[in-house]
């Protein structure tokens, strides 16, 4: 089994809302004072990818895109279990939309040369489309599950619990193929201190464009067909009333009475 | 760029029946080709689906394409992108409309890709610009912290919308309109996923997406012993109990009441929100509801900035004494 996991550096998902800022000039944002993380919906398929490799074996290549990739952030991976890394590292692939890094994954893909699975998040935290993986799968021309909770590998196939609103489909599909995972996975594993030192030892492979022979027009900010116009911040009123009280027991009763005054149920 | 015209709405169904999201859809729709003068048409597909084109009618589509195959009795991807980039290639409309759901999720990036365009997932708010009469998509990034705008010059321009984030037409039925039927032309090879089986997980009493009242519980409810307490209140006021990702993820909910981003959206009249932090993720998927209850022992927790009403306190110790309060106002 060769399985490819692709993953992003993003801005920490998990920093508290108040360190949210945006540079409106840029239309880009950051969580001020945290530092950027491994995205944590990549995680889940790499999780998916090790968890195959337990029981099929074979070799797991993690593939990232940007500029000022961190080390520590994007080897985190080979610390969990994966086994190469492949970087496509230059100015030119970031800033894309999901057709222009889409395009760029599958020609790394492609220069990779064999691969039974391509396994993406279900969307990336920051920009939440979910587009990814299936524009990989429509580029190379192979089938696409979305949204995995469970990935078993059999003859040539895999078969795959797609989360749907009501539970839950079980679909096969013949690889290679590309497939999306969700958190319904499982909680990914923490990297062990032997994985820590045996991803210490392991090299990256940089491509830049011209070493996957792909025009720069068609990737980063230059590829993209959606254009932002605007990056803002929703506004929440906060005004919350909150109950007044000593007890636990007045608390509770002030707050009744005020739902019940605001008719609230 | 002339030759794409209108708005077409990919209506999801379930049995015969349009489902809410293809009401909204066909709803956002209304608006925006009243915006330019245009045309709004539905599009159906799936297997024996013959009385669903006068409900889209109804909802407001002036004209149905409706494509009704065996092949297409659930979804698949393969089938339906082949489909729809049949229909959308005849029809040339200037917007494509989907729902934000595990279909159009999968559907319209692979519809997108293979169309050569672009699309803009889950949207919150659609309107034209009244210079480029093009499409501004307006959609959350960065798990709910912000919004985007994004608009796109290739066509069609495509989108799908959040759930309850756009408002249906109220319908009339005796709004007129055109069928047109259009063969599939599939053929069972084209297919190459094959769905073994579809497991349902229904959860007993009313459904979270249904439940006008809506209790929710985080982290800090610790178990499933808990929860328990969540569904005594829940019962009282009729509602249903959900949660956010971590009692999801310990195994004490089931993933099918998770509320946020990757789970339901939902828009209840009362969410009461006990030991929850309120994470941009789990927001985006109740922020819509119209009263929003916080209980919290953090007087700094991010819910506070959501929520209408709210106590600062131990929810062990003040949800005995609320519930307690609720029945006895009900019951007087």
């Amino acid at each position: 089994m060769n399985i490819i996991v692709c993953v992003k550096q993003v801005i920490d998902p998990e920093a508290p809302p108040s360190s949210f800022k945006i540079d409106a000039a840029n239309n880009k944002a950051e969580m001020k004072g945290a530092p950027p993380v491994l995205d944590p919906y990549g995680e889940y398929a790499v999780e998916a990818s090790l968890k195959i490799k337990e029981a099929k074996g074979g070799k797991v290549t993690v593939l990232s895109l940007g500029s000022g990739l961190m080390r520590e952030v994007v080897k985190k991976p080979l610390a969990m279990g994966a086994d190469a890394l492949v970087l496509l590292e230059d100015e030119a692939f970031t800033a894309g939309d999901s057709w222009s890094t889409a395009g760029a994954l599958a020609a790394a893909v492609k220069k990779i040369g064999q691969y039974d699975l391509i396994l993406c998040g279900r969307e990336a935290s920051d920009t939440n489309a979910g587009q990814t993986g299936p524009a990989i799968a429509e580029v190379l021309g192979v089938p696409c599950v979305t949204l995995a909770r469970k990935i078993e590998i059999a003859d040539g196939k895999a078969k795959i619990e797609r989360v749907t609103s009501g539970g839950y489909d079980i679909v096969e599909v013949p690889l290679p193929a590309v497939v999306t995972v969700s958190n319904e996975i499982g909680e990914p594993r923490y990297p062990t201190i032997k994985g820590i030192m045996a991803a210490k030892k392991i090299e990256p492979v940089v491509w830049k464009p011209a070493d996957i022979g792909i025009d720069t027009s068609k990737i980063g900010a230059a590829g993209r067909r959606l254009k932002i116009s605007r990056l803002f911040q929703p506004i929440h009123e906060g005004k919350c009333e909150l109950a007044a009280g000593e007890t636990p027991e007045e608390l509770a009763a002030n707050l009744a009475l005020k739902l019940r005054e605001a008719k609230a149920f | 760029m002339a030759d794409y015209r209108g708005i077409a709405v990919f209506c999801e169904i379930k049995g015969d029946k349009l489902l809410p999201i293809a009401a909204e859809g066909l709803g956002a729709g209304r608006r925006l080709a009243d915006a330019l003068g245009q045309d709004l048409s539905a599009i159906v597909v799936g297997s024996n689906i013959a009385g669903v084109a006068p409900q889209a009618i109804m909802y407001g589509a002036s004209k149905v394409y409706a494509v009704d195959d065996p092949l297409l009795k659930y979804y698949q991807a393969d089938a339906y992108v082949n489909v729809m980039e049949k229909v959308v290639k005849q029809i040339m409309p200037a917007v494509i409309i989907m729902g934000q759901t595990d279909i159009g999720r999968d559907l319209a990036p692979r519809l997108a890709f293979r169309l050569g365009t672009a699309v803009t997932m889950d949207c919150v708010d659609l309107a034209i610009d009244p210079e480029s009469k093009r499409l501004l998509q307006t959609k959350p990034v960065y798990g709910g912290n912000a919004h985007a705008v994004f608009t796109t010059d290739t066509n069609p321009q495509m989108v799908t919308i959040r759930t309850k984030a756009m408002v249906a037409t109220v319908p009339d039925s005796l709004r007129k309109g055109e069928v047109v039927n259009i063969p599939a032309g599939l053929q069972a090879a084209d297919i190459r996923t094959k769905v073994i089986n579809r497991v349902l997980e229904e959860v007993a009493g009313i459904k979270i997406e249904d439940a006008q009242v809506v209790v929710s519980g985080g982290r800090g409810i610790g178990g499933t012993e808990g929860f328990k307490q969540l569904e005594e209140l829940a019962k009282l006021l009729k509602g249903a109990v959900g949660a956010s990702r971590p009692p999801c993820d310990n195994g004490w909910m089931p993933d099918t009441v998770q509320v946020g981003l990757t789970g339901k959206i939902i828009a209840p009249e009362l969410y009461i929100a006990i030991a929850i932090s309120g994470s941009s993720q789990h927001m985006s998927g109740c922020s819509g509801s119209k009263t929003i209850v916080a209980i919290n022992k953090d007087k700094e927790a991010n819910i506070f900035r959501y929520a209408r009403f709210g106590v600062v306190g131990d929810w062990k110790k003040v949800l005995p004494a609320f519930t307690a309060k609720i029945k006895e106002m009900l019951a007087s």
